[in-house]
């Protein structure tokens, strides 16, 4: 089986945010970058599959030539290979971004005769939030696709996938080849090994510049939203705090 | 029971919100404020308490118990070993406390070598733990691959052992020495409070009056920045310097290891260190750490660390950057191949650590020079730092530090080694030192040429080959005077082995034996030269100084300075010039300090002013038999024996320029000293350069003024014999009276005049140099001292012998060596040995005190 797996690089964020001067983007001058949370979680299953069925895992990214970092991530946990779709690091709205996907998956047919047999996402990408590109791949691939998906299992028959949603769970029988994007809690995702970041580190890289093209979608500028005040409580000391402590832990449901 | 809401926002905290624990109000005033929980402050305030301080405040704009600095990502682990004294018993005490407190697991420790040049450095470092008593021993690869079961042996030649190395819960050591110092009643916690400012009394010497933070302002006298990778930042607000830089030292944890899923607690294997590769490997739980100081120097600014709300990790956990550490996965993977090599283990942890870095390596410590009741105690590692919050406490306590820390005192920063471009220029090149071979003389490459005398271009021309001191390019040998080397012959002494030959020359010797032929010039520029004046300058100088100052005009005294208990502070000559004038000059490494210690003790009203003259002054010495006949040459004075006087100064004309020539010697010789304006000291230097060529005039280095003329006389150097280990009895240095008027130290003097001495200085000669391979081996200083069967010495007071100073003799065709023994076995002839690269060396007393070995009776310097 083989399978696309697409991760997008964005600021690895863990507390305030902060902008830059002018108010149009996140200030990444302190801050290292990683995959989307639930990509690494896609990057896992993938992974899982092949090592039972065999097959390859082409991890792919759109963005600036550091995203090959993020590739290397891939790789480091068990993917086979990887393509950069190769920006100027200008942000790429989600119809463009799709088209520069389906195309690579168009080519790959053409020159193997095969299809990727499953392509997978994340539920969305940590930074802009848009939801959009697995749906707009299918749909240009004329794939079937179900997005949210907490649990897969890929058989002879095709994906057997599950979501929950509202208390309501959904499960979603797909035919190969299907686009699915994941959600984070769908498996938890391996360290890489040493052995692993040292095959990442040699791996070839395969760049392909898409072009440009004119998005429709336009920032303005970004608001940090204000956050929540979070209360410490201190609830005493010693064996005299364990009667609120008892008493929290009821309310919150722990104790019962 | 209370309970108390706290924000961990800092502006919801800003206009005295309740905040810390269980303190129903914040403290408005304070005896000492204390910035930064890191394992410094923590252990600062518990020692303060023990002391007796109350009302001590504790502030860290992080939460408790780990507010995010330096100690909260700690490696935690303490190898005994070090070749700085100081750092080497700070580390001492500080694992004595860990100990004491229950944080302490004696894991051992071992460092490997993957190179013939490191198992040389292994031997080195082994006689340094001989000296200092610390357990270690060489073993084979296999006898490390019993005791680290997953480290291949075949990569490695040997490991040095460490039985006694361990590792420390830092974290949980502050905690409980916040919570003592608590018990005590001495101290309120405020965590999740930001300093926003320190105010300074602007009438005068500006001193802290008031700190201001997000939880309300405190009133206080006394400040002490215990913050780490910070301590620049906070300094700033006072206006006033802590040079270092924090810097990334990158490390990852590396598990679940399955050979680790049996131990108990923390560590179950040794630390290893790969010294060759710049990294190391200790078992922390179930994963495997490894640290490096391989990668590229990645300096950060303290503006630059992101806050704790910012920081995704910690503040000082900062973003890993693979690309750095790539090279050290492939190092590592070969050593531990199995543990390392198991693709079911990964990389779940990844940092870009920040530690702080000072220019010298040294910690900074004490009241700031530029504020007073401004303390700092930074850049420590966790194997100093309770150590160092001790050693500081009792500073501030008006005790001296049992632990001399001289070497570490914020005073010894020129102002040029505080700007930011030397201190990041310093910690870039010394970052990938961390586990290197590095020779005691060794020179830094970058920032050089920072000072440079008036004779700069002069030496030069002579092939002056440059080593720096306090900034200054002192010429240590010339290559102009390699000629000499067939003069002398086998008398240059030359030396076989490449470690000894480094940062060396045999023309130093040949340089020696030329100036006691005929007369030698040497560039002083290095010199600090300040100016006490004022109706009360006698008297302030009196106070500090051992030696009668009350002398008559244009005499020269030789003297040192004291602390409270007799131990050396300074050692330096002082010219009374006039009635109120006196220049007192000192050596530029302890320039600053020594410039302080005189400020700090001259009277409040004025009534005395140093004035630091050092760039107005450029110093030249001219010594030798020749050096009357080469100085009467250039000047239309008077300069014989009669006229001008040994011990004597006065200004005299010299190619038409008016110094000041001082007639006392460091090398043994008729000479002087001779001061001028600096923009003259180009003209003065040519002139007796050139007089001097019918002579037997040659320039001579550094490395004849310190070390071979210096110790062919047996004179003592500050920070080598004399330490605030050790007092003038011991150094051989009483005088046969005592003046009359008070001194700091003279109590304890007089005391030690009246005792038998534990120590006595000696100088030593040694017997043979034959190594076990044949070569001859000379030692370079810091060897223990032991006897002839290799037996440890210690003197009654704890003190163990070692070679404090070690050098050629040219004149008597020795090396010779000084250092202190137990003064019952200060006899001369006694037979001892000395271990140098792990092997014996027979050596004997030669003198016990401070005859002279070359001259003894001083006909040279008088005649």
């Amino acid at each position: 089986m083989d399978i696309l797996v697409c991760i997008k690089r964005v600021p690895m964020v863990g507390g305030r945010i902060s902008l830059t001067p002018d108010g149009r983007g996140v200030d990444t001058e302190m801050l290292g970058f990683t995959m989307s949370p639930h990509e690494e979680c896609a990057v896992e299953a993938a992974v899982r599959l092949v090592e039972r069925d065999g097959g390859s895992v082409t991890a792919l990214t759109l963005g600036p030539p550091e995203a090959t970092d993020q590739l290397r991530d891939a790789i480091a946990v068990g993917a086979n290979a990887a393509i950069l779709l190769k920006t100027d690091g200008r942000e790429w709205g989600p119809t463009a971004t799709a088209a520069a996907i389906t195309a690579v998956a168009e080519q790959h047919q053409a020159q193997t005769g095969r299809p990727y047999d499953l392509l997978l996402f994340g539920n969305e990408a940590a930074d802009t939030g848009d939801y959009q590109v697995a749906v707009r791949v299918a749909h240009l691939l004329g794939h079937p696709c179900a997005t949210g998906i907490k649990q897969l299992e890929v058989d002879v028959h095709g994906v057997h996938a599950r979501r929950e949603y509202r208390g309501v769970t959904e499960l979603f029988e797909l035919p190969l080849p299907a686009v699915l994007s994941v959600k984070e809690g769908i498996n938890l995702p391996r360290y890489p090994s040493l052995p692993g970041r040292m095959r990442a580190k040699k791996a070839q890289i395969d760049e392909v510049d898409p072009e440009w093209q004119g998005d429709g979608l336009k920032l303005d500028g970004l608001r940090v939203p204000i956050s929540e005040r979070r209360q410490a409580a201190i609830l005493g000391h010693g064996v005299e705090a364990v009667p609120a402590l008892v008493d929290l832990l009821e309310r919150l449901g722990v104790l019962s | 029971m209370s309970q108390t809401t706290r924000d961990t926002t800092p502006d919801a905290t800003a206009g005295g919100a309740q905040e810390g624990v269980a303190a129903a109000r914040p403290s408005t005033s304070a005896r000492a404020v204390i910035i930064g929980a890191g394992i410094v402050g923590n252990s600062l305030a518990y020692h303060l308490a023990r002391l007796g301080w109350r009302d001590l405040v504790l502030v860290d704009k992080g939460p408790m118990p780990n507010p995010g600095g330096s100690t909260g990502h700690a490696s935690n682990f303490i190898f005994p070993i070090d070749y700085s004294k100081m750092m080497l018993e700070l580390t001492a005490d500080s694992t004595a406390q860990y100990k004491e407190l229950g944080v302490h697991i004696e894991s051992g420790g071992i460092e490997v070598a993957r190179t013939k040049e490191r198992e040389e450095e292994f031997r080195r470092r082994l006689s340094v733990a001989k000296a200092w008593g610390i357990e270690a021993e060489i073993i084979s690869p296999r006898a490390v691959a019993e005791l680290v079961p997953y480290l291949d042996p075949d990569v490695i030649l040997s490991g040095l052992h460490f039985p006694t190395c361990g590792v420390v819960d830092s974290l949980r050591a502050g905690t409980i020495m916040r919570e003592r110092a608590q018990g005590l009643g001495a101290l309120e916690v405020r965590a999740n409070t930001e300093v926003l400012g320190i105010e300074t009394g602007a009438s005068g010497h500006r001193h802290v009056r008031r700190v201001r933070t997000t939880s309300g302002d405190i009133e206080t006298g006394i400040v002490v920045i215990c913050c780490g990778v910070w301590s620049p930042r906070i300094a700033t607000m006072a206006g006033a310097h802590i040079p270092l830089t924090p810097i990334v030292h990158q490390m990852i944890s590396v598990g679940p290891i399955p050979l680790f899923a049996g131990t108990v607690g923390e560590i179950g294997y040794p630390i290893v260190r790969d010294v060759d590769t710049n990294m190391y490997e200790r078992q922390h739980g179930g994963d495997i750490e490894v640290g490096s100081y391989a990668h590229r120097p990645i300096i950060v600014h303290p503006d630059q660390i992101p806050s704790n709300e910012e920081a995704s990790l910690s503040p000082t956990e900062m973003p890993f950057t693979k690309e750095d550490f790539d090279p050290q996965l492939a190092q590592a993977l070969e050593l531990m191949p199995e543990l390392l090599g198991d693709e079911r283990v990964g990389i779940r942890y990844a940092i870009n650590g920040l530690i702080s870095i000072t220019p010298d390596g040294h910690p900074v410590l004490g009241e700031s020079p530029e504020v007073g009741g401004l303390w700092s105690a930074a850049a420590s590692w966790i194997k100093e730092g309770p150590g160092i919050g001790r050693a500081v406490a009792e500073w501030m306590n008006g005790d001296k530090p049992e632990i001399d820390i001289h070497e570490a005192d914020i005073d010894r920063f020129y102002p040029f080694q505080t700007t930011d471009r030397h201190v990041v220029s310093r910690a870039s090149e010394s970052f990938n030192k961390m586990y290197g071979i590095v020779h005691p003389a060794e020179q830094w490459a970058d920032e050089r040429e920072i000072r440079l005398s008036p004779m700069h271009q002069a030496t030069r021309d002579r092939g002056a080959v440059f080593f720096q001191t306090a900034g200054w390019e002192r010429p240590s040998w010339y290559e102009s005077n390699s000629l000499l080397l067939d003069r002398y012959g086998a008398r240059v002494m030359p030396r076989e082995a490449e470690w000894e030959s480094r940062w060396w020359s045999p023309i130093i010797n040949a340089e020696h034996l030329a100036m006691r032929d005929g007369c030698g010039l040497v560039d002083l520029s290095a010199f600090a030269v300040l100016d006490v004046t004022g109706p009360r300058a006698l008297d302030s100088l009196q106070n500090l100084a051992v030696a009668q100052l009350d002398v008559a005009d244009g005499r020269v005294v030789y003297t040192s300075f004291l602390d409270e208990l007799g131990g050396f502070v300074a050692d330096l000559t002082v010219m009374r010039l006039s009635g109120d004038h006196f220049r007192v000059v000192t050596g530029g490494a302890g320039g600053m300090t020594d410039r302080q210690w005189i400020v700090d003790h001259l009277p409040a009203d004025g009534s005395a002013q140093l004035a630091d003259l050092t760039s107005a002054w450029t110093t030249i010495g001219l010594w030798g038999p020749n050096a009357r006949r080469t100085l009467a040459a250039t000047t239309p004075d008077d300069v014989s024996h009669e006229a001008f006087p040994f011990g004597t100064c006065a200004n005299i004309e010299i190619a038409g320029v008016v110094g000041l020539a001082s007639r006392i010697s460091y090398v043994g010789e008729l000479g002087w000293e001779i001061y001028v304006p600096f923009e003259q000291g180009a003209r003065v230097w040519a002139a007796l350069y050139d007089a001097g060529q019918a002579y037997g005039l040659v320039p001579v280095g550094i490395g004849v003024y310190g070390t071979t003329g210096r110790l062919e006389k047996g004179y003592r150097a500050f920070g080598n014999e004399l330490t605030a280990d050790y007092n003038l009895v011991e150094a051989g240095m009483t005088r046969p009276s005592v003046k009359a008027q008070e001194f700091i130290g003279k109590r304890a003097y007089l005391l030690q005049r009246d005792q038998p001495a534990t120590a006595t200085l000696c100088s030593f000669v040694v017997d043979d140099h034959t190594a076990s391979d044949g070569r001859k081996r000379y030692m370079l200083g810091g060897e223990p001292i032991v006897s002839a069967t290799g037996e440890r010495i210690v003197d009654k007071k704890g003190r163990p012998s070692y070679v404090t100073s070690a050098g050629s003799a040219p004149s008597l065709g020795q090396h010779i060596l000084l250092g202190y023994l137990p003064s019952e076995l200060a006899v001369v002839g006694n037979r001892l040995s000395v271990e140098y690269m792990s092997e014996r060396f027979p050596v004997t007393v030669a003198v016990a005190g401070s005859t002279p070995l070359f001259d003894p009776d001083n006909v040279r310097v008088r005649s």
